[in-house]
């Protein structure tokens, strides 16, 4: 028994080391084709990247990465695609950081009542998708694309000087009204140099611990993955198929609404024009990366993170960030594709050792008969 | 075990599978499916009859509200320029589905087709151009197959990750080949190509200036008609030519040769077409490298004829709205047509900050719902009868208190129509049957 866990370890292993060696070999070839040097580009990505503002950055910038991979994961779990996290999770920030701006109460209140308007309207905006699915059978992934565009609409509507915005003299943004100093969540600093790590990391923590608890040890978690599984078996074995779908899409939603938190609470303070966006796709990636595993999403989110950070130095030496781009991609689609070589490879051992089990079985059985007649 | 394994257990069609995966597990699927799809099709002259009946629509609409905008043969002209692009996604995505493979990437494939096109017709000329926005596109349709074909990856996973890495490698090239040399010294720049000759357009001499005379008289009917006309016919992009011969060629090859059935045979049931000797593999790679070509075109002509210059974001999610447009067409050509005019009128209306012209449009939905309401009270389901009157007269009452629609709500009527019409329609819908589904050779045996 144990060794066979130690073998799908191996083969769980393999596939994303597999898939970064893709990457690396990709990523050199398109240097080279380009007249650059690609070791001295890795080079310089790691020295920089284990500085320590480096590592305070991608701690902080994980932490968006890792909740936009929960979210994603949710779904994946069940086989339903939220592509739409991008559009819950601005439109979630957007409601937040409006609410949060009109009332001014103190920080035990205020941060709470931010944070649940945000889960609120992302649960809300990826229920619409999981209705009209359940309902009239509209496939998620169009649903959800088409309300990312109609979120962002709405946002522009209202993110209007004399709507819910105004225009700022001195820098000539448009935002929303800055949060009460009540509603900034605390940050803590292990070493001044490199600046303070945002709070809202506990709360991804948290998140992560909580979705591997539900997943893995309730029964909600338990039909979730049986419907992602085999629709009709689920079904044939008393699952609420529809319901489900219902409920997941909730949870995905109220987690995509999480994503624009730490933004908001802790860097930006205000809705404005130049919110990050784009993060919900980010999470796809992520969350395949990590094959919807909570441990693996934030390896993932790290390891996006720091491509991120060490791109700007990058530019600084003389090469183009844009590379990173190129590497992120190729990271993602090799990752789903070594996955099922790795998946069809164990499939293939499996059947293997079962048929020879089954000879050796038949081997013995036939046997035994010839020393029986004998 | 992961979102990557379970599909291939129950297929990526889970994609638009809700209703019938839940319900059907117990209905065998065969035979009463065929008078059903009759009853959805509508034969010629219905179909010109309820064209007739929409056309006088609204002139009376245009008539009434006096915004001249809504048939002006600038709108329809904008809306031919925006609808092509869309059109070819969803021709795109028509091709690689009838061959059962999802094709999410084709915003990806656009992509390519923008960046590639304008990279080489900027330095030769448009046609050169559309050929190599033709070719990228390929590159990338040839890296879906690859994965969805012979890796067996999950089709929208693959989709997804083809777009990411289009967008990772455009930016990154652009940067390296429009942001030097010669290249920048011509206007280019990281995000911006330099500018690409005009594609040559027809405008057929006379008949244009004459309709355009008709269009200024504001007659009923008879100056929408030359203003419908006028848009057709005037500065007609041989680009715009070349798609609707597309179209054409598409419906003729996939639903009259022996190369279409094979392929459509693909998709739908893959396993009985082994058996009958079909080369599924083939076939898949075939359509699913033709759907990058023709979502490169689309790319290439987005590049090429509204702006003569590759813009990062240009495509701006139109990949996706061409998969709408092809599910709203139900996964045929002229339907996809349809649904691509009218995401592509639109696009034009907002382009044109057409916010007279998409109020005066409300009446015409306030029009059609209570079309609707007498329809559905007709027929005796009274309940969405009322509910659809409600709907029109809360319409009434904006078209009345108000004189234009913000252009942010123009802007989101394509993506709020599609939810609408996917909403109202889905289950009338059928996609092919193994749309989506993974299929490996040799498992027919």
């Amino acid at each position: 028994m144990k060794k066979i866990d130690k073998e799908r370890l191996l083969l769980g292993i393999a596939a994303p080391v597999l898939a970064l060696l893709a990457a690396f070999v990709v990523t050199s070839l398109v240097l080279l084709a380009t007249g650059k040097q690609p070791f001295d580009a890795f080079q310089i990505m790691g020295s920089y990247g284990v500085k320590s503002d480096s590592q305070v950055y991608i701690l902080n910038k994980a932490t968006t990465y890792y909740l936009a991979g929960l979210a994603v994961a949710v779904g994946f779990r069940m086989n339903l695609f939220n592509i739409g996290v991008d559009g819950q999770y601005r439109l979630a920030a957007f409601a937040a950081a409006v609410v949060g701006g009109m009332v001014n109460l103190p920080g035990i209140l205020e941060l709470p009542l931010i944070i649940i308007v945000a889960m609120l309207v992302g649960a809300m905006w990826a229920g619409l998708a999981g209705l009209l699915k359940v309902g009239r059978g509209v496939s998620e992934v169009i649903a959800t694309i088409m309300l990312n565009a109609i979120a962002t609409a709405i946002i522009s509507y209202l993110l209007q000087p004399g709507r819910l915005a105004h225009l700022d003299a001195n820098t000539n943004s448009v935002h929303t009204t800055v949060l009460p100093k009540s509603g900034w969540f605390f940050t803590f600093t292990t070493n001044p140099a490199a600046g303070p790590i945002e709070g809202f990391i506990v709360v991804a923590a948290l998140a992560g611990v909580a979705y591997w608890f539900v997943l893995s040890r309730t029964r909600f978690g338990f039909d979730l993955r049986t419907v992602g599984q085999s629709e009709s078996a689920a079904q044939a074995s008393g699952v609420n198929v529809k319901r489900m779908i219902v409920t997941s899409m909730l949870v995905s939603g109220a987690c995509a609404g999480l994503v624009g938190m730490p933004t908001l609470l802790n860097e930006s303070h205000q809705y404005a024009t130049d919110f990050p966006a784009g993060i919900g796709f980010t999470g796809i990636a992520i969350a395949l990366l990590g094959r919807n595993n909570p441990g693996g999403i934030a390896v993932g989110a790290l390891l996006w993170a720091f491509l991120d950070r060490t791109s700007n130095w990058l530019e600084f030496n003389g090469y183009d960030k844009e590379i990173v781009g190129v590497m992120q991609g190729v990271i993602v689609l090799s990752v789903v594709v070594a996955y099922e070589l790795v998946r069809r490879y164990g499939l293939g051992r499996q059947q293997r050792r079962v048929g020879e089990q089954l000879a050796a079985a038949a081997r013995n059985t036939a046997k035994q008969e010839q020393e029986a007649a004998i | 075990m992961t979102a990557v394994r379970s599909t291939s257990v129950e297929g990526g069609g889970g994609r638009r599978a809700g209703m019938s995966a839940t319900t059907t597990t117990a209905v065998p699927a065969t035979a009463p499916k065929a008078p059903q799809a009759k009853r959805g099709r509508l034969s010629y002259p219905v179909l010109l009859l309820i064209f007739a009946g929409a056309l006088l629509a609204v002139c009376a609409v245009r008539a009434i509200t006096g915004a001249q905008d809504v048939t002006s043969s600038g709108q329809i002209s904008g809306m031919l320029q925006m609808a092509v692009p869309i059109g070819l996604a969803g021709l795109a995505g028509l091709w690689s589905e009838r061959a059962g493979v999802v094709n999410i990437g084709l915003e990806g494939m656009m992509i390519l087709g923008t960046f590639f096109g304008a990279w080489a017709g900027w330095q030769t000329n448009p046609w050169i151009g559309l050929v190599a926005g033709i070719l990228g596109g390929m590159l990338g349709g040839l890296l879906h197959a690859v994965a969805t074909v012979t890796f067996g990856v999950d089709h929208i996973v693959s989709g997804v990750a083809i777009t990411l890495l289009a967008q990772g490698t455009t930016q990154y090239l652009a940067k390296r080949w429009f942001n030097t040399g010669h290249a920048a010294a011509l206007g280019g720049n990281p995000k911006q190509s330099p500018p690409i000759k005009s594609v040559p357009s027809i405008t057929v001499p006379g008949l244009s200036d004459s309709l355009l005379t008709i269009e200024h008289h504001h007659w009923f009917l008879v100056s929408d008609l030359a203003g419908i006309l006028g848009g057709l016919v005037t500065g007609l992009s041989y680009f715009t030519v070349l798609a609707a011969l597309l179209f054409a060629a598409t419906f003729f090859v996939l639903w009259r040769t022996a190369f279409g059935l094979r392929l459509r045979s693909c998709g739908e049931a893959p396993i009985a077409a082994e058996s009958l000797g079909v080369n599924v593999y083939f076939y898949k790679y075939a359509a699913v490298v033709l759907s990058g070509g023709l979502a490169g075109f689309g790319g290439a002509f987005l590049a090429m004829v509204p702006s003569h210059i590759y813009n990062e974001g240009q495509t701006g999610g139109r990949g996706y709205i061409g998969l709408a447009a092809m599910i709203f067409g139900n996964w045929r050509p002229g339907g996809l047509a349809m649904g691509a005019g009218l995401f592509g009128y639109t696009d034009s209306l907002q382009l044109r900050s057409g916010g007279p012209a998409a109020h005066a449009l409300l009446l015409l939905l306030v029009i059609l719902l209570v079309l609707l309401a007498a329809r559905k009270v007709y027929r005796k389901s009274y309940r969405q009868g009322v509910l659809s009157a409600a709907f029109a007269a809360l319409l009434l009452v904006w078209f009345l208190m108000t004189d234009t629609i913000p252009n942010e709500f123009v802007s989101a009527t394509p993506y709020v129509a599609t939810l609408l019409v996917l909403a109202l329609s889905a289950q009338r819908l059928r996609m092919p049957k193994a749309d989506g589904k993974p299929y490996r050779k040799g498992q027919g045996k």
